[in-house]
C-alpha cells in the first residue's frame, strides 16, 4: 500500500477500490429531547484523511463516540471494512483496528512514555517482557512514521505535542488501523500543529486512514482528502477538499453566509486608559513568567498581544486583572495605580473600572454548575440588592436582558450554565464584562473553542466596544485573530514584549519569527537560556515549565 | 451532552432516598430475625417509640434538633467546598460557653438567659470552628484533618475543664453545677401537656428557624453566592474578587455557631448542667444527616427526623425486645447511612431505565 505520495485524485481513485474503511448507514442517535445524531450517512475510503467539520453541538463528537463505542447509536449500522459491526466499547473498536486520540490526553502525569503505551495492554502480570516488546515495536513506529518520543521521559516533562504523539503511539501499539483525532491542534504551537500534521501525512501515505475532527478550517484544506459537513445533528455534504473553498464550508457548516473577515474602520486613541510598567509576574513555583513588560493601551484602541501559548501572556492577563501577585512594577488603570495583591485583588480592578474576559471560561470565568443567571452576575453579585441579601428577581431580569441582547441560546435563565454550548457559554462572559460599561476590557482567547457563527458576533461585539471608546488588550494565540482585530500589535516572547508591529502592514512570517523568539535584539539568543551561574534547582524548575520553544528549535 | 438521562425530579429526591431507608429496614430485618425477633414486630416497637405517644414522640423532637443543628453545620460549610467533620467537637466546646453564661445569670428569668445562652454558644462554637477555618485558608491545612483533630483536642481540653475546674467540691461525677430551673431553656411540656416526661424544648424552635436562616443564606444572600461560587470553584471564585480566605474562616465559624446550638439544645435544655461528653455522638450523626439531605435544609430536616426516630425508636426497641441490645441498634443506624449515603446511588441506574425512556418521551412531546 505505500504508494509514492500519489496525488489526492489518484489516492480517492485508489481507495474507492478497497472496501470503504468505515461505512456509517442511518445512524440516529438521541440524548433525552435532544436528537444529537439524525440519518447519519458517512463513507471514509481508505488511506485518506477525511475532515469532519461542524459548528459545537454539530454532533461531531457523538457520532465519534459511537463509532469508538463510547455510545450505542439507537438506529443504524456500522461497516468496518465492509463488515457490518455492532461496536460494544471502546476495546472492541480498538479490535477491530478503530483508534482515538482524544482532545483532552488520556495519560499517566508520573508515568514514562512507555509505561502509559503499554498501559491496559499489558500481556502478563510481569512486565518485563511486555515492556521490551513494547521498546521494540516503538522503535519500529518511531522510524516508520517520524513519530520520535524518548520512550523513558516521564509524560510531565514532555510538551503537549509530544504528550499527543504518545497519544497517537499508543493507539498504534495497539494495532489501529483508523485514527480518529477530535481537534487535535487545539492545544498546540502552530510549529507543533505542524509537526502533527507531517506525521498524520505520513500515516496516511503508509496507508492508515485518518478522520480529523476540527473546527479549524485552515487545517481542513490543508491537510484532508475528503471534508464532510455536519450541522445540527446532521451530515450536510461530502465533498473532496481540492474542489472547495473555506468559505463554503463555512456556509455549509453554519447555513448562512459568514464573513470570515472582520469588517472594521480606522481607531481613534484617546488618553491612556491602561499603562503596564515594568510589570514583573513569577509562577507559582516562582520562575518568573513575565518579566519587566511595559506598555500603554488608548482609550478607543486595541491593542493585541500575540505570541506562542506559554511565553507568559497567561500569567500578564491574571496579574493585570488582580488573579496573581504581581512581583513588581505597576498596573495603572485611568491613571489610577491598583494594587492587586491578595485573593481579592479582582474585586478591586473591577471597582476602576476594568472588565476581564478570562482565557479559560471553564476554569475561570464560569462556575459550570451554577444558573446562567449566577454566572450573568459573577463578580458583580454585590451590585444587587440591598444589604446582606440578594436580588434574585433583580438578577435574573437583567440575566434575560442580555440573553436577548446577546442571542445565548437556549434563552434560559434557570439553566445550569454547563449545558450551553462553548460559544453561548463565551457570550454569558462577554454579556457580563461588556454591559458593564467598563472603561478597560481585557480579552483571553474571545474564540477559543466557539463556532464560526459566534466567532463572527464576538468580534464585531469586540470592535463595538472600542468604537465606543473602550481601551481593549486581546490575547490570542490565534495569530489571524490578532491581526483581524488589533490596531497595535505587541508579541511576547519568553515573558518579554520582543516587538511591536501594525497589523495592517505587518507580515506573517516576520511575525511568526518573533513569536519563535528570532530576532534581531544583540541579546536574543541568550533570552531563552539559562545563564550559567543559575543552581540546579532553579533549572528543575524553569525545566518543569511548560516547554514553548522545544519544537521550533 | 451527557449520555445520562436526568432522573424526574420528585425521583431524585424523593423516592430515591425513600427506597434506600426501605432497602435498609429490609437488611436490618434480616439481622434481627438472624437473632430469632419477628423484623414486623420490631419496626412496629420501633415506629411506635418514636412517634406512637406524646412523650416517645418528645424524645424524636429532640434528638432531631440536635441533629437539624449538628446537620445544617455540615451542610453550610460543604456548599463553600468544607467538608467539617468537626460539630462533634465545636458542640462540645460551645457547651462551655453557654453554662459559663447560664452560671453568671443564674436565677435570672429564662428570656434572659436563653438568647445569653444562644449567643455564648454560637460564639464558643464559632471560635472552635474558626481556627481550623483559619489554618485552611491561611496554611492550606486540611480541613478535614483539622476539624478531627479538633474534636479530640476538645474532648481532652474539656475533660480538662470540667473535671478539674468546673466540678463542684461536693459532686460526685464530672460535671459542673447545676443552673437554676428558672434559668433553663424551658421544655414544651410546660405548655402542651402532650410532652409530659420528654426533654424537648423550645430549641427546637430555634432549630426551624435555623433551617429558614440557612437555606436564605445560601440561595439568597451575597455571601450565600460567594460561598457557593468558591465550593463549586476557588478559581472561579477568585476571578470574581471573592476572597478565599475570607469566605472559609467566615464560613466555618457560621458552622461552629450551628453546631454550638446543640450545646443550647442539651446543656440548657435538657441537664441542666455541663456533663462530661454530653454531645454524645450528635455531632458525627450531623455528617450523616447532611449527606442523607444532600445539603439542602428541607432534606436535612428530614433525615434528621429520621435519625431522630431511630434513636429514640431504637432505644424504645432495645429497651422492649429482649435479645436486641443497643449495638444491633447502632447496626440498623449503620445500614441506613450506608444505604442512604454511600451506596446512595445504588438505585439510580434501575430507576433511570424505569423513568428515564418515559421522562424523555414526554420531554419530547413537549
Amino acid at each position: 500500500m505505500a504508494t509514492l505520495t500519489p496525488n489526492p485524485e489518484q489516492r480517492l481513485a485508489t481507495a474507492a477500490a478497497l472496501p470503504a474503511a468505515i461505512e456509517l448507514d442511518g445512524i440516529n442517535k438521541h440524548f433525552g429531547p435532544v436528537h444529537a445524531n439524525r440519518d447519519i450517512h458517512l463513507t471514509v475510503q481508505r488511506g485518506t484523511v477525511h475532515g469532519i467539520v461542524g459548528e459545537n453541538g454539530a454532533g461531531k463528537s457523538t457520532l465519534m463516540s459511537i463509532l469508538y463505542g463510547f455510545y450505542t447509536a439507537d438506529s443504524g449500522t456500522i461497516r468496518v471494512g465492509g463488515k457490518t459491526v455492532t461496536i460494544t466499547d471502546s476495546r472492541h473498536a480498538l479490535a477491530l483496528g478503530i483508534g482515538m486520540v482524544h482532545q483532552h490526553f488520556m495519560l499517566v502525569d508520573n508515568f514514562t512514555v512507555i509505561e502509559n503505551i503499554v498501559l491496559g495492554a499489558e500481556d502478563s502480570a510481569l512486565l518485563g517482557r511486555t515492556l521490551s516488546k513494547a521498546r521494540a515495536q516503538l522503535k519500529q513506529l518511531a522510524t516508520d512514521y517520524g513519530l520520535e518520543v524518548d520512550p523513558d521521559a516521564l509524560i510531565e516533562d514532555l510538551s503537549v505535542g509530544q504528550q499527543q504523539r504518545v497519544e497517537i503511539l499508543k493507539a498504534l501499539y495497539r494495532g489501529a488501523d483508523i485514527l480518529i483525532l477530535d481537534e487535535p491542534t487545539g492545544v498546540l504551537t502552530p510549529a507543533e500543529a505542524d509537526h502533527l500534521f507531517r506525521i498524520l501525512r505520513k500515516l496516511r501515505d503508509e496507508g492508515k486512514t485518518i478522520i480529523l475532527i476540527t473546527h479549524k478550517l485552515r487545517e481542513i484544506m490543508a491537510i484532508t482528502d475528503q471534508v464532510s459537513v455536519m450541522r445540527q445533528g446532521a451530515m450536510v455534504k461530502t465533498l473532496t477538499t481540492s474542489e472547495t473553498s473555506p468559505g463554503e464550508l463555512a456556509e455549509l457548516m453554519v447555513g448562512r453566509r459568514v464573513l470570515l473577515r472582520v469588517e472594521k474602520g480606522p481607531a481613534n486613541p484617546g488618553k491612556v486608559m491602561l499603562g503596564v510598567d515594568k510589570l514583573v509576574v513569577t509562577d507559582d513555583m516562582g520562575v518568573p513568567r513575565v518579566k519587566s513588560v511595559s506598555f500603554e493601551v488608548r482609550a478607543g484602541e486595541i491593542v493585541g498581544i500575540a505570541g506562542v501559548a506559554g511565553n507568559g501572556q497567561s500569567e500578564l492577563l491574571e496579574a493585570i486583572s488582580g488573579m496573581r501577585d504581581q512581583s513588581s512594577g505597576q498596573v495603572i488603570v485611568n491613571g489610577q495605580p491598583v494594587s492587586a495583591f491578595g485573593d481579592d485583588g479582582a474585586a478591586r480592578l473591577r471597582e476602576v473600572g476594568l472588565a476581564h474576559v478570562p482565557e479559560d471560561r471553564l476554569r475561570m470565568g464560569l462556575v459550570t454548575n451554577f444558573f446562567e443567571w449566577e454566572n450573568a452576575i459573577l463578580g458583580y453579585q454585590n451590585d444587587y440588592g440591598q444589604g446582606l441579601a440578594l436580588d434574585v428577581g433583580r438578577a435574573k431580569a437583567e440575566a434575560r436582558e442580555r440573553i436577548a441582547q446577546y442571542d445565548i441560546r437556549p434563552a434560559n435563565t434557570d439553566l445550569k450554565s454547563a449545558n450551553f454550548s462553548g460559544g453561548n457559554q463565551q457570550k454569558i462572559v462577554l454579556a457580563r464584562e461588556m454591559e458593564r460599561n467598563p472603561d478597560v476590557l481585557i480579552v483571553g482567547q474571545p474564540t477559543r473553542g466557539v463556532d464560526i457563527g459566534a466567532i463572527e458576533f464576538i468580534h464585531n461585539q469586540i470592535i463595538k466596544m472600542r468604537d465606543a471608546g473602550k481601551a481593549i488588550l486581546l490575547v490570542s494565540v490565534e495569530l489571524d485573530e490578532i491581526r483581524a482585530l488589533s490596531d497595535r500589535i505587541l508579541v511576547l516572547f519568553d515573558g518579554e514584549i520582543v516587538g511591536e508591529a501594525d497589523p495592517a502592514t505587518a507580515d506573517e512570517g516576520e511575525l511568526g519569527l518573533l513569536m519563535a523568539g528570532v530576532h534581531d535584539r544583540p541579546d536574543a539568543q541568550g533570552s531563552a537560556r539559562l545563564p550559567e551561574h543559575v543552581t540546579p534547582v532553579e533549572k528543575t524548575l524553569t525545566e518543569m515549565s511548560p516547554k514553548t520553544d522545544q519544537d521550533i528549535r | 451532552m451527557s449520555a445520562r438521562v436526568p432522573l424526574p425530579r420528585w425521583v431524585d429526591i424523593a423516592l430515591l432516598p425513600l427506597l434506600n431507608v426501605v432497602l435498609a429496614f429490609l437488611i436490618g430485618g434480616i439481622v434481627v430475625v438472624m437473632v430469632g425477633q419477628n423484623p414486623l414486630e420490631a419496626v412496629g416497637i420501633m415506629l411506635y417509640g418514636a412517634f406512637g405517644y406524646g412523650s416517645g414522640f418528645g424524645y424524636t423532637l429532640y434528638y432531631t434538633t440536635d441533629f437539624i443543628f449538628a446537620g445544617l453545620a455540615v451542610s453550610l460549610a460543604y456548599h463553600a467546598g468544607l467538608f467539617n467533620i468537626g460539630p462533634e467537637g465545636q458542640a462540645y466546646v460551645a457547651g462551655l460557653g453557654v453554662i459559663l453564661v447560664a452560671l453568671g445569670l443564674n436565677g435570672q428569668p429564662w428570656f434572659l438567659t436563653v438568647p445569653a445562652m444562644v449567643v455564648a454558644g454560637a460564639v464558643f462554637g464559632a471560635a472552635w470552628a474558626f481556627i481550623p477555618g483559619y489554618l485552611q485558608a491561611k496554611r492550606g491545612s486540611h480541613i478535614v484533618i483539622t476539624t478531627i483533630l479538633f474534636n479530640f483536642i476538645a474532648v481532652s481540653m474539656m475533660g480538662y475543664i470540667i473535671s478539674k475546674i468546673l466540678k463542684p467540691a461536693n459532686v460526685g461525677s464530672d460535671e459542673s453545677a447545676p443552673i437554676d430551673a428558672v434559668s433553663r431553656v424551658p421544655q414544651l411540656r410546660l405548655f402542651w401537656e402532650l410532652f409530659k416526661n420528654s426533654p424537648v424544648n423550645i430549641s427546637f424552635f430555634l432549630a426551624l428557624i435555623a433551617l429558614v436562616a440557612v437555606y436564605w443564606l445560601i440561595w439568597h444572600s451575597k455571601f450565600g453566592f460567594a460561598m457557593r461560587a468558591l465550593g463549586h470553584n476557588p478559581t472561579a471564585a477568585r476571578y470574581a474578587g471573592i476572597s478565599n480566605a475570607k469566605v472559609i474562616m467566615i464560613t466555618m465559624a457560621l458552622a461552629g455557631a450551628l453546631a454550638g446550638m446543640v450545646a443550647v439544645n442539651n446543656v440548657g435544655g435538657v441537664q441542666g448542667r455541663l456533663i462530661l461528653n454530653f454531645v454524645s455522638g450528635a455531632g458525627f450523626v450531623g455528617v450523616a444527616v447532611a449527606f442523607m439531605g444532600k445539603g439542602h435544609p428541607i432534606g436535612v430536616a428530614l433525615s434528621a427526623l429520621l435519625f431522630g426516630a431511630l434513636y429514640q425508636g431504637g432505644q424504645e426497641l432495645a429497651f422492649s425486645m429482649p435479645g436486641i441490645t443497643r449495638e444491633m441498634i447502632v447496626t440498623i443506624q449503620a445500614l441506613v447511612i450506608l444505604f442512604t449515603g454511600a451506596m446512595g446511588d445504588m438505585l439510580r441506574p434501575p430507576l433511570e431505565r424505569i423513568f428515564g425512556p418515559r421522562a424523555q418521551a414526554s420531554a419530547g412531546d413537549a
